[in-house]
């Protein structure tokens, strides 16, 4: 395998892999916040419960994003050298701002949340699971910033092979943070809901002891499911647009569109031949792409091989096509879970309205748990869509992928840690999994133990 | 002063925040095994760095931020020509990390004691990297025309890198020992002396060996002279008084002079160092310094900007952090985990 391909795979590895464990401490920090914040004003017991049990998920979670964003800080310089030279002057500069103003709160203050129950009062103590949550959005807001250069480079001039930056302005206020915070945001939201209501379901079919905690969360979690995927579709859509603006070639192939439409269909369902750029079988509704870039019913949406001729003129012979069927049926995995979503999720706020949530859970409770799964699935494929297919650009229309990588890394050093890395990340998971599978099925006796006297502290510390 | 050297001030700045701090806690880490005879110790141990050890090690991740961020050349040349020890090193810190949160919440004795082994190796291997790879820095390493490391992974195992390795990962042991003075009462307490005890004379062994090394085996005498000036010397004179402090039963006073030490013993690194950030053993021409590595001096000047407006906070912080978990932690302590 070449060094490009290697350096591609360890980053796709690693990056999906820490995204893996971002929206739920994303989403998951809030409520949990919000958990305590009700504790502290109401000072009834079982938000307390609630805030230990969800709480000891989050950790185990934020564990895990933690340790994986170690690696990202560092690897641009270790395989992306000629990458970190060309954009440092600007890339570095979001990614500094976010160590110095989010990593550092986010790590002391989770420290202080986690051992200060009896150190602070109460409401200094949920203050700072405050602080974790706020953060850790700052944190994914700016390293978004950084990913919006490479999506759509402003504020910069190339001197000397260089791109440098001309206004800080411009680079924070880039054109594309407007659509992609606010999708990454919503879709952390989506995330922790679908956890809380997965695992609140499964409890609740069993009817276990400590059901009013788990209504309440499921309550809680309906809500926040339907802000979140309510706020995902739409920023979704408002994306889409953005994006067939900036990176025509992208849409493009997200929707398999050979030829410029106009007005253009939006593909259901297509099989294609991408060496021939042709389809094989379609299915595809008319003038549904039109409305979704412009909110109308018509509207030219250019396809594949225009662009193709349009880039070769402007930027001299070369391959401007991503992998076609990567974004296309990422895209469908995405939106296809999203719909899912949007249904669950009313339907689940529509359960809380009644009674029976208690009573005799409905049957349909039982799959929840199994949802869990769609979030991580559009978040994984979310990320492939916009960073595959930027293809060939590494930054857009400014640096190709494979001028990217460092001259000094062989394919030999790539493979050593590519398999480390994944070895461990695997070894990883499953504990992780397994950890999270133990506690989320720990019942209120259990809890009980995870109140803070002293006595049952040490028991439960010894046990 | 320019911007390119206020840069350079504030990336040794960050560098001496994750050594005084995340010193200790990688030494109770390595201590961990020795010093942990059974479950309650290990868990009372952990309790003492467990708040803090995740703030400290961002002050190494805003180093590799700002280095990014203000000299990317350095970002780029070091991290891809120390390729492996910087793999080691990530490897080692994903691995302490999740035991320190995974460690206690299942009962099995296999799985905790996988884990403590693993907060063992993850906090002996980083010191042990750090160490060779700051001896390389200043020591020189081939580095050709285009900023691109040339050398091999063997090349940066020589002797002296490997001494000054050896040196940090038991200074931090020593440090981290105090640390846990400072924490602890009873057995604990006593046990911790007892290992600085043991472990105090070889650190003083190795440190004249490091300086001596120093001398033979990088340029300090061509840029600070024979007698390097106040900050080195400075240094050796915090090691002593740690060590008389400590003989006279004043562990917090030596818990200070040892963190003194390497305040002074970072800054010295530096010193030697300036304007350069990497020295090529190729030639001074191809050297990287705080000019033909930097940012733009736009960039410069915002990240300046940014950079004095934060850490004050980050201190502010950090600082009461600390102070909320003043109290030693006895056998009859809360522990949390
Ligand atoms: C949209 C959000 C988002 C994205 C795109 C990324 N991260 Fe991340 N990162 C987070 C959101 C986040 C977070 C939510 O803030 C984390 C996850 C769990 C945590 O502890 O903080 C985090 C942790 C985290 C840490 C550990 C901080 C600590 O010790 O507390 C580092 C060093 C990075 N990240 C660095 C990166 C880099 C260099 C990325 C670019 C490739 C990156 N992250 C992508
Ligand atoms: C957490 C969010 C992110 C995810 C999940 C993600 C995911 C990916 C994936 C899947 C690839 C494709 C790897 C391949 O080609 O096989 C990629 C490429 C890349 N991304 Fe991202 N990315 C994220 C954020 C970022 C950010 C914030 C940056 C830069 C700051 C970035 C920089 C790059 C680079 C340099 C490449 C290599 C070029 C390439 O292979 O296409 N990514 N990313
Ligand atoms: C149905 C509606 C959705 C639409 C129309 C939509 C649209 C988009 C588009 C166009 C992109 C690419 C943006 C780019 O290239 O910069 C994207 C990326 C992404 N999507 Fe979605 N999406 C939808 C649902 C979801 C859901 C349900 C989730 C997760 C819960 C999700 C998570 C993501 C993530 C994490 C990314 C990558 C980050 C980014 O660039 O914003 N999306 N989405």
């Amino acid at each position: 395998m070449d060094p490009v391909t290697l350096a591609r795979l360890q980053f796709g590895v690693t990056t999906v892999y820490h995204f893996f464990f971002v929206p739920l401490t994303l989403g998951l920090s809030i409520m949990v916040a919000i958990m305590e914040t009700l504790y502290v004003r109401s000072g009834r017991e079982v938000y307390k419960q609630m805030t230990k049990f969800w709480g000891k998920l989050f950790v185990i979670n934020f564990a895990m994003g933690v340790v994986t964003g170690i690696v990202q800080e560092f690897q641009f310089g270790m395989n992306w050298s000629e990458y970190s030279r060309f954009v440092g002057d600007i890339f570095g500069t979001p990614l500094a701002i976010e160590a110095l103003l989010a990593f550092f709160l986010e790590s002391t203050f989770l420290g202080i949340w986690l051992f200060g129950w009896d150190k602070l009062s109460k409401k200094l103590h949920a203050a700072t699971i405050w602080v974790v949550a706020i953060s850790s959005n700052i944190s994914a807001l700016w390293i978004l910033i950084a990913n919006s250069f490479m999506q759509q480079p402003v504020g910069y001039e190339i001197v000397n092979g260089r791109a440098q930056m001309t206004s800080f302005g411009e680079v924070v206020f880039n054109p594309n943070i407007w659509t992609q915070f606010p999708h990454v945001f919503s879709s952390g939201l989506a995330t922790a809901a679908f956890f809380v209501l997965g695992i609140s379901a499964y409890h609740l079919v069993r009817a276990g002891e400590n059901c009013d905690m788990h209504r309440r969360s499921f309550q809680m979690a309906a809500v926040f499911g339907v802000l979140g995927v309510v706020g995902v579709v739409m920023t979704g859509h408002s994306q889409a647009q953005h994006i067939v603006q900036i990176q025509p070639m992208k849409i493009a192939a997200a929707e398999a569109l050979w030829d410029t439409e106009d007005p253009a269909a939006l593909s259901l369902f297509t099989v294609g031949n991408e060496r021939e750029r042709r389809d094989v079988f379609a299915i595809r509704i008319p003038r549904l792409l039109s409305l979704l870039a412009f909110n109308q019913l018509d509207g030219k949406v250019q396809g594949i091989n225009d662009l193709q001729a349009q880039y070769e003129e402007q930027y001299g012979p070369g391959n401007y096509v991503p992998p076609v069927a990567v974004s296309y049926w990422s895209f469908r995995i995405m939106v296809g879970a999203g719909m899912v979503m949007l249904l669950a999720a009313f339907y689940a706020l529509f359960l809380t309205m009644g009674e029976e949530l208690l009573e005799r859970p409905p049957r349909l409770l039982r799959y929840f748990p199994l949802l869990i799964a769609l979030p991580y699935l559009a978040n994984t494929f979310g990320w492939l869509l916009t960073e595959l297919g930027r293809a060939p650009w590494v930054v857009y229309g400014l640096m190709t992928i494979e001028q990217g990588i460092s001259i000094n890394v062989g394919v030999g050093m790539l493979l050593t840690t590519l398999i480390g890395f994944t070895l461990i990340y695997g070894t990883l998971m499953a504990a992780d999994i397994y950890l999270l599978a133990k506690y989320a099925r720990k019942d209120s006796g259990d809890l009980i133990r995870l109140d803070d006297t002293p006595e049952t502290a040490v028991s439960l510390a010894s046990d | 002063m320019d911007l390119n050297t206020l840069w350079f001030i504030l990336i040794t700045v960050l560098y001496i925040g994750f050594f005084v701090l995340e010193g200790f806690d990688f030494g109770v880490g390595i201590l961990l095994p020795f010093l942990g005879k059974d479950d309650k110790t290990r868990r009372m141990m952990i309790n003492t760095i467990g708040p803090h050890w995740d703030g400290n090690e961002v002050w190494l991740l805003t180093a590799g931020g700002a280095t990014f961020a203000a000299f990317p050349h350095w970002y780029a040349t070091m991290f891809s020509g120390f390729y492996l020890p910087l793999f080691l090193l990530l490897f080692a810190l994903i691995l302490r990390g999740v035991a320190f949160e995974f460690r206690s919440k299942d009962e099995n004795p296999r799985w905790r004691k996988t884990w403590d082994w693993a907060i063992f190796f993850g906090s002996l291997l980083p010191p042990l990297l750090l160490g060779v790879a700051f001896a390389n820095i200043v020591r020189g390493v081939p580095i050709d025309a285009n900023m691109t490391y040339v050398g091999g992974f063997f090349n940066l195992l020589n002797p002296y890198a490997l001494l000054a390795g050896i040196t940090t990962v038991v200074v931090f042991t020593v440090y981290g020992g105090l640390f846990l003075s400072l924490k602890t009462t009873g057995k604990l307490y006593e046990s911790a002396l007892k290992s600085i005890g043991r472990m105090g004379p070889i650190s003083a062994v190795l440190i004249i060996a490091l300086v001596i090394g120093t001398y033979l085996s990088t340029d300090i005498t061509m840029r600070l002279g024979i007698n390097p000036g106040m900050i080195p010397v400075g240094a050796a004179m915090a090691i002593l008084a740690a060590g008389a402090f400590f003989q006279r039963k004043q562990p917090g006073w030596s818990f200070v002079m040892m963190a003194l030490a390497i305040v002074l013993t970072v800054i010295s690194l530096f010193e030697i160092l300036f304007p350069r950030v990497m020295v090529s053993s190729l030639g001074a021409e191809f050297d990287l310094t705080i000019y033909n590595a930097a940012s733009s001096p736009y960039t410069l000047r915002i990240m300046s900007i940014i950079a004095l407006t934060l850490v004050p906070f980050v201190l502010a912080y950090q600082g009461w952090s600390y102070w909320v978990f003043r109290k030693r932690i006895t056998e009859h302590s809360r522990l949390e985990y």
